[in-house]
């Protein structure tokens, strides 16, 4: 094998050209040498520690001035092994790792992870509707979430921190809604194979109406703040572009794909969760660049609104119900309801264990611990996640635990465009490229 | 996972002629995995298999992929094709890695296929499977006919060599670096197919089944919990 298996290689290969590590304090020293031996080519390194990079993503940059000549990603500083982990854990505890990849969306990972499942169970039509509608509204939420980050965070890089504010207050009223459902704010564990961990609490839907205007009002002003700004403009217009045939040859998704002109969206092209029946546009550009990047993510963010009014109406329509799967096999024993104190609990589940039947104790002990056979095969489960098309790929050898669960991040697949929009452009914009690449690096690293 | 030192004996001819073409995912000792149980089931061993060859028709329009596909790889055809599983509504075309990349180039150039993007390589470590233990699958996503189906490459353990896809898809640089760095496929072209997630440095490839999950024994009121890969549990 000839293969170099170094990631990291030295930028210089000609042993003859001498080369100069720099730190920090000693750069006009190098400066002064570099520039008597006329030697323009500087390489540099950002991050892995740096604000800009969403997470811990390293980037090499090779520098003739201010024009980057070549850009690479290094990353894995954020590897957990989520995905070994899953196969030592039952598929129901899978959803709470893989919720930790994209940790800014965490419930498209929980969505794409269960529909996989029951896919392989079998059982896709039986998730009661109710299920569905709540998943719905619970993606479109976190779609929101994670549009506002990336467009919050991608101002507050170029140094406009009232961006970020507004952007991050908005997302807080929808973390309001996910938190009165789930329990929590992130890493919600809430989508559970079968159907929801829980339904709506008393007020759900009123909770949910009076949030949509408030989302609105921060998404006016963060319009308002942004689509008129001149610095904005200039920063963010024909920079980090990337066409549609070099969007196609990286396997680019999601808005990224989406501003080259092709509406691809998974929640039309390939609808999952009764998508088709909600009423809702795709957005789309033909500028190719980090502008139209961002006004496709806002536009987005109002069309998932319209997606959360509908979920609403529906929710009021359908009244109480359940959001498991009948079979007694599969669904979770209890359906927890919130407390005060954020903690689940069922009273009345934990008097019939306990004080009303010995078998039902049993069943509780042995779904919980044991978890629920899955016939063994494989699946590929695709959804429509805020930065593209997240992808899972589940194996089953019939038991309790997956036998490979992977997940496809489309900030993994997306990352590699990073040269493509970085070289040949100004180093400041290797920031803004970053931002519009929207990747999170838990979601990358996994 | 891989002490079963009798597995031929239990799974009968290992040889690739002599058994029929199926993927054995598995197989398990004991009714819940641990060895010493007093259940009475300690001595059963069960062979978990993933759903064998479809017959035609295979349905929706499978059958007219195969059938372009077949027509484009020409004499080569039944070679390049090992077999078709239909299944859960998904189709799986097991490919010969010699053809991979006739194949690769067929499925995103031909109009009536247009496969434009891989959605990646997944690897899988299947230790049981004799002469077939890594597993590259590949997800391939047509825009155009708005279709999914499936690659998967089957190769031995001692010679775990693929082409890279890299030329065609160029999407799938990183995803084979990943496939290399956990499983120890090497794609064969690849650019630079340097590890990805682990450092540089590492020895192994960690999501083989027999690279342990590793983690350290938990003290807790006194009992000593081990860590997650050597509690006894359910498998």
């Amino acid at each position: 094998m000839s293969t170099d298996t170094k990631a990291t290689g030295p930028f210089v290969e000609d042993p003859d050209v001498p080369e100069y590590t720099v730190y920090g304090s000693d750069w006009s020293e190098v400066a002064a040498e570099a520039a008597r031996l006329g030697q323009q080519r500087i390489v540099m390194n950002m991050g892995p520690q740096h604000p800009s990079t969403h997470g811990v993503l390293r980037v090499m940059l090779e520098l003739e001035g201010e024009i980057v000549t070549e850009a690479r990603a290094g990353i894995g500083y954020l590897h957990t092994g989520i995905e070994k982990n899953m196969e030592f854990r039952t598929w129901t505890q899978g959803v709470t790792f893989c919720t930790r990849m994209d940790y800014v969306a965490s419930m498209t990972q929980e969505l794409a992870y269960c529909l996989g499942i029951e896919k392989l169970l079998g059982i896709t039509d039986d998730i009661p509707e109710r299920a569905s509608v709540l998943r719905v509204l619970m993606a479109e939420l976190t779609r929101i979430g994670s549009h506002l980050v990336a467009v919050g965070t991608g101002g507050n890089e170029l140094g406009a921190t009232t961006i970020m504010t507004t952007a991050f207050v908005a997302r807080e009223e929808t973390f309001r809604v996910i938190e009165a459902i789930s329990g929590l704010r992130t890493n919600n564990a809430y989508v559970r194979p079968g159907g929801v961990a829980q339904g709506l609490p008393e007020g759900g839907v009123e909770m949910i109406r009076a949030m949509i205007p408030k989302v609105k009002e921060g998404l006016d002003e963060l319009a308002l703040l942004q689509m008129e700004n001149p610095i904005l403009k200039g920063r963010l217009k024909n920079v980090a572009t990337m066409n549609l045939s070099a969007c196609m040859a990286l396997g680019i998704t999601g808005p990224i794909l989406r501003s080259t002109g092709l509406p691809y969206d998974l929640r039309k092209a390939e609808p999952y969760c009764g998508y088709e029946t909600y009423d809702f546009q795709v957005p789309t550009s033909t500028d190719n660049d980090a502008w139209s990047r961002m006004v496709i993510r806002m536009e987005e963010c109002y069309e998932s609104l319209k997606i959360v009014a509908q979920c609403a109406d529906r929710l009021e329509k359908m009244g109480d119900g359940p959001v498991m799967v009948e079979d007694k096999k599969i669904a979770w024993p209890a359906q927890l309801s919130i407390g005060g104190d954020g903690q689940g609990n069922s009273p009345k589940h934990i008097k019939h264990i306990m004080g009303e039947s010995m078998e039902a104790l049993i069943h509780h002990f042995k779904l919980v611990t044991e978890g629920f056979d899955v016939p063994a095969g494989q699946v590929y489960q695709a959804i429509e996640g805020p930065k593209g098309l997240l992808g899972v790929h589940l194996v089953s050898d019939g038991g309790t635990k997956p036998w490979r669960a992977h997940f496809r991040d489309p900030g993994f697949n997306n990352l590699q465009a990073l040269s493509i929009m970085a070289q040949g452009g100004q180093m400041a914009d290797v920031v803004v490229a970053i931002a519009s690449i929207d990747m999170v690096l838990g979601g990358v690293d996994r | 996972m891989s002490d079963d030192k009798n597995l031929d004996a239990v799974t009968g001819p290992a040889s690739p002629e002599g058994r029929a073409p199926l993927t054995l995912i598995n197989v398990r000792e004991g009714m819940f995995g641990a060895k010493g149980d007093t259940s009475g089931y300690d001595g059963l061993v069960q062979q978990v298999q993933m759903p064998g060859a479809s017959e035609r028709p295979y349905g929706e329009w499978f059958d007219g992929v195969v059938d372009v596909l077949s027509e484009l790889l020409g004499d080569d055809a039944d070679e390049a094709i090992e077999y078709v599983v239909v299944d859960r509504g998904e189709l799986t075309l097991y490919i010969a890695r010699e053809h991979l990349l006739a194949v690769a180039q067929h499925l995103r150039d031909d109009q009536d296929l247009r496969f434009e993007m891989c959605l990646g390589v997944s690897g899988v470590h299947y230790p049981a499977d004799t002469g077939r233990e890594l597993h590259a699958v590949y997800p391939m996503q047509s825009v155009t006919h708005n279709r999914r189906l499936r690659l998967e490459v089957a190769v031995p353990d001692g010679d775990s060599h693929i082409p890279s896809i890299t030329s065609i898809y160029p999407m799938n640089n990183w995803h084979e670096r990943e496939t290399w760095d956990f499983f120890g496929i090497i794609f064969d072209g690849h650019p630079s197919l340097a590890r990805i997630e682990m450092p540089d440095d590492w020895v192994g490839h960690p999501q083989r089944k027999d690279y342990p999950l590793g983690g350290i024994p938990v003290e807790y009121k006194g009992a000593e919990i081990p860590s997650p890969d050597e509690r006894r549990q359910y498998r």
